[in-house]
């Protein structure tokens, strides 16, 4: 499989902290690669600094063969890396139609706002949102919310996308739909990235798992193994592991 | 037949305009000139302030450099037209400058960093009186055309300007650029992460507030011939405009042209009945009017109206 | 030497800098209003002292809590009765609508006393304190000290009395403030109101030093501003540090631009600050 996304001694300050710690690690086409860690660990800031949310203080990232540290978020969102926010972010007085068509426009392939809006359609058919396409965004449940995110960033058309804790406030059902979702995407090729706190999702979904924990790269193996890890348990509280076991059986 | 209803009322507006220096008198046709010239304004401010959301008190620092760019171009014998595109450019490039330094700021800041740039702006061409004529200003070659003719020319050319101004308006809220522009406007961030180039966007409505701004200001210096730094950089050119526009409905199309025909005919009408106490009364209508409108004369059941008749699209009814 | 004078005549404007814009930074941080009125509210301070003293024959000095407290009633029924059903309004709107109420203000004044300077000719000036080759007015330093103390008292009010956090309350947090109990109308029109006396006392201060129009009512309004973004906005020691700031910097800009540039030279640093340090020398982040 081909490298896409290759992540070499990344570091990131905030003036005394150290939030990233020489971070290396590769990706490669098509995988579905779990990032996990404790609270606080820099999972949300590994993600701002490969879409150029922050600037590395150090280090070097590369994206399909180009090297992308430095470059602006709008550059990098074109070249194909796309993410979610984990507190969701829409175009409040804009209706959930014309969120999508706005990916569509800017960093997917249409080239004016009808191509956009027609594009858009397919993509919240895909997450079930058509109905409510001439809806207000802002009238949205969380769970809506979470699924306009996911199209506008699927409108993105991206090679790698980087979904920052999709789940959260999601109850079981709809957690299972959005595992579907994410399964399919990565069929179509696009390689995932998921930040997670549910055990269960991160074990049935990813072939590989990265662990953070206090800005350094911990673990980076497949979920079987990371699970038995001794740091990675040690990051964690023991009895979570073992209840995440359990339900990934 | 819906569709139908907004192009004609269009077109009867445009023929009534063109008719109008055939119908009225000077008086009515300064009155109109003033108008459009106010309209050109407040559509202008449109693009920075309505569409794009960053609220900017630079208008009349642009109208105040066009005119006096105008002003000296025609006094070294430029021809008066060509001095408006004067005009226009130069109130560009400094909007073009000064966008690069200010436009990373935001809310407050922004607003008294852009009115703090038309004061020093005013002092600066205040001072440079071997260059502007200072503090006594300067007088403009007067045309020898008869009176009527010459109402009926600036008329003429203020509707153009309004016109060029408008179709503007229309391309930019139709193309990617308005898109852009609002998305920046309620979230900037997330626009940034979605592949907008903010920061070329916002130079680029920035610039746009500018080149009309600056066509205007020149051609005001034309129409009264004699122009100095307070009446030109008058704040009230910045204020004015954003009360027209949030009055008639800011990021839409026609909004900034009904706000400044309704705020204008209500000034007319207060106005001539008070002589004095003029400033204060212009106070006095800005309260009231942002006071009891504070959705301008459109609240939600207008902008559905408005829908209907095909001259704003769903997001502008939302 | 002349750099000490410059320096002394920076420290004597500071302190009167800082109880112009203390209010001014108050209104700011806790409704996040610019208020435009603010440069009026200060003229027409200075003229409740001016007549009092040309007809009563009080002094401005005396004159300044009153003067104060005169204003606070015009400025609690204005943020009451008008400014308070826009206060969650966008800056726009805000920033427009103080700005009308200001004209009418301003217009106000100019048909009531007309735009003609007026000064207040003290029948008996303390005079001058000379100190070396250096002079120190000493009506301007009583001025300058109680200014200060003016200022000082404001911050020991916020910080004592119940209103005073109150104020801070809603300031840091506005709904769990109306949670706990807080009626936040109410304490919007406070605050105002007492951004407002703090205008009138300055005013009143200001009346012995600097002439009386209408027409100076935007320079004060500047300077407040620049004041509260040198010195970071939201506390009164950067108030009292930023007022200081601009003191001397204006100085030392009049000795080299000449004085009648000096507002301009404070709008130049303001638009510099404002690009490169917008949180001061403090470093305390702005209300947007």
């Amino acid at each position: 499989m081909k490298e896409i996304l290759d992540v070499k001694s990344l570091s990131r300050q905030f003036g005394g902290l150290l939030a990233l710690d020489d971070i290396t690690f590769t990706l490669r086409e098509g995988e579905i690669v779990g990032l996990i860690g404790p609270n606080g660990a820099g999972k949300t800031t590994l993600v701002n600094s490969v879409t150029g949310v922050h600037r590395a203080t150090a280090g070097q990232i590369t994206f399909s063969e180009r090297r992308i540290e430095g470059l602006k978020s709008h550059r990098i969102s074109r070249m194909g890396i796309s993410r979610t926010f984990q507190v969701v972010q829409p175009f409040p007085r804009m209706s959930v139609l014309e969120n999508v068509a706005a990916g569509s426009l800017f960093a997917g392939h249409a080239s004016t706002p009808n191509e956009a809006k027609r594009l858009a359609q397919e993509h919240l058919a895909f997450v079930g949102l058509d109905r409510e396409a001439e809806k207000s965004a802002s009238v949205l449940t969380l769970a809506g919310r979470k699924r306009l995110e996911l199209a506008k960033s699927l409108a993105m058309r991206p090679r790698l996308l980087m979904l920052d804790e999709v789940n959260a406030g999601l109850n079981p059902a709809e957690i299972d739909a959005a595992l579907n979702l994410i399964r399919t995407i990565a069929d179509r090729g696009v390689t995932i990235v998921v930040i997670e706190h549910l055990m269960r999702v991160v074990m049935n979904v990813s072939t590989r798992v990265l662990v953070l924990n206090q800005g350094k790269l911990i673990a980076d193996a497949p979920p079987q193994e990371v699970v038995k890890n001794h740091q990675v348990i040690e990051a964690y509280l023991g009895k979570r592991y073992a209840s995440a076991m359990k339900d990934a059986r | 037949m819906k569709r139908a209803f907004a192009p004609l009322l269009m077109l009867l507006g445009l023929t009534a305009l063109v008719v109008l220096p055939l119908a009225g008198d000077n008086y009515i046709i300064r009155l109109a000139t003033n108008m459009l010239m106010y309209s050109v304004l407040g559509l202008s401010w449109n693009f920075i302030g309505g569409y794009t959301g960053y609220p900017s008190f630079a208008t009349s620092a642009f109208f105040g450099l066009g005119a006096y760019a105008g002003a000296i171009s025609q006094g070294h014998g430029v021809p008066m037209v060509l001095a408006w595109g004067i005009g226009a450019v130069v109130a560009t490039s400094f909007a073009g400058l000064l966008g690069f330094v200010l436009l990373r700021l935001r809310g407050h800041y922004f607003a008294i960093a852009s009115l703090v740039v038309a004061e020093v702006l005013r002092e600066v061409v205040n001072s440079a009186t071997d260059f502007t004529g200072g503090g006594m200003g300067l007088n403009l070659p007067i045309l020898r055309i008869d009176v009527d003719r010459l109402a009926e020319l600036f008329y003429y050319s203020m509707l153009s300007l309004a016109l060029i101004t408008l179709a503007t308006t229309v391309i930019v809220s139709r193309h990617r650029l308005g898109f852009g522009l609002r998305c920046i406007q309620q979230n900037e961030d997330a626009a940034n992460i979605l592949g907008v180039d903010t920061t070329l966007y916002k130079n680029f409505a920035f610039m746009l507030s500018a080149v009309f701004v600056g066509a205007a200001g020149a051609f005001y210096a034309s129409w009264v011939n004699y122009i100095d730094p307070t009446d030109v950089f008058d704040i009230l050119l910045s204020v004015q405009p954003i009360v027209m526009v949030l009055l008639g409905g800011p990021g839409t199309v026609f909004g900034p042209i009904i706000g400044a025909v309704a705020y204008l005919a209500l000034e007319e009408i207060m106005l001539s009945n008070l002589l004095s106490f003029h400033s204060g009364l212009l106070g006095l209508i800005i309260v009231i009017l942002i006071f009891f409108l504070p959705n301008g004369l459109f609240g939600l059941s207008w902008k559905r109206l408005k829908r209907w008749m095909g001259i704003s699209s769903a997001e502008e009814a939302a | 030497m002349l750099t000490v004078q410059i320096l002394i005549n920076g420290l004597l404007l500071g302190g009167l800098y800082a109880c112009i814009a203390a209010g001014f930074s108050l209104v700011w941080g806790v409704l996040n209003i610019i208020n435009i009125l603010h440069g009026s509210f200060i003229v027409l301070g200075s003229y409740i002292a001016y007549f009092a003293y040309i007809y009563l024959g009080i002094h401005p000095f005396l004159m300044a809590p009153f003067a104060g407290l005169a204003l606070f009633g015009l400025g609690y029924l204005l943020q009451r009765g008008i400014i308070n059903y826009v206060v969650t309004a966008p800056v726009l709107v805000t920033l427009t609508l103080t700005f009308g109420l200001d004209l009418l203000l301003n217009n106000g004044m100019l048909q009531a006393f007309t735009a003609d300077y007026r000064k207040v000719n003290l029948t008996h000036p303390l005079g001058n304190w000379f100190v070396g080759d250096i002079v120190v007015p000493l009506d301007r330093l009583a001025a300058m000290l109680l200014s200060l103390l003016f200022v000082l008292v404001l911050w020991w009010v916020l910080r004592t009395f119940r209103i005073g956090r109150a104020i801070v309350a809603v300031r840091m947090d506005r709904e769990a403030a109306a949670l706990m109990g807080v009626k936040v109308a109410q304490i919007y029109a406070v605050t105002f109101g007492i951004g407002a006396v703090m205008a009138g006392t300055a005013g009143s201060l200001l009346s012995v030093i600097f002439p009386i129009s209408p027409l100076a009512s935007i320079a004060y309004l500047g300077k407040a501003f620049v004041v509260c973004v040198l010195g970071g906005l939201g506390s009164i020691p950067g108030v009292i540090i930023g007022g200081f700031a601009l003191g001397i910097i204006e100085s030392f800009g009049a000795l080299y631009f000449g004085s009648e540039h000096a507002l301009t030279v404070s709008f130049v640093l303001l638009i510099v600050l404002l690009v490169v340090r917008p949180t001061g020398i403090m470093g305390r982040k702005g209300y947007e």
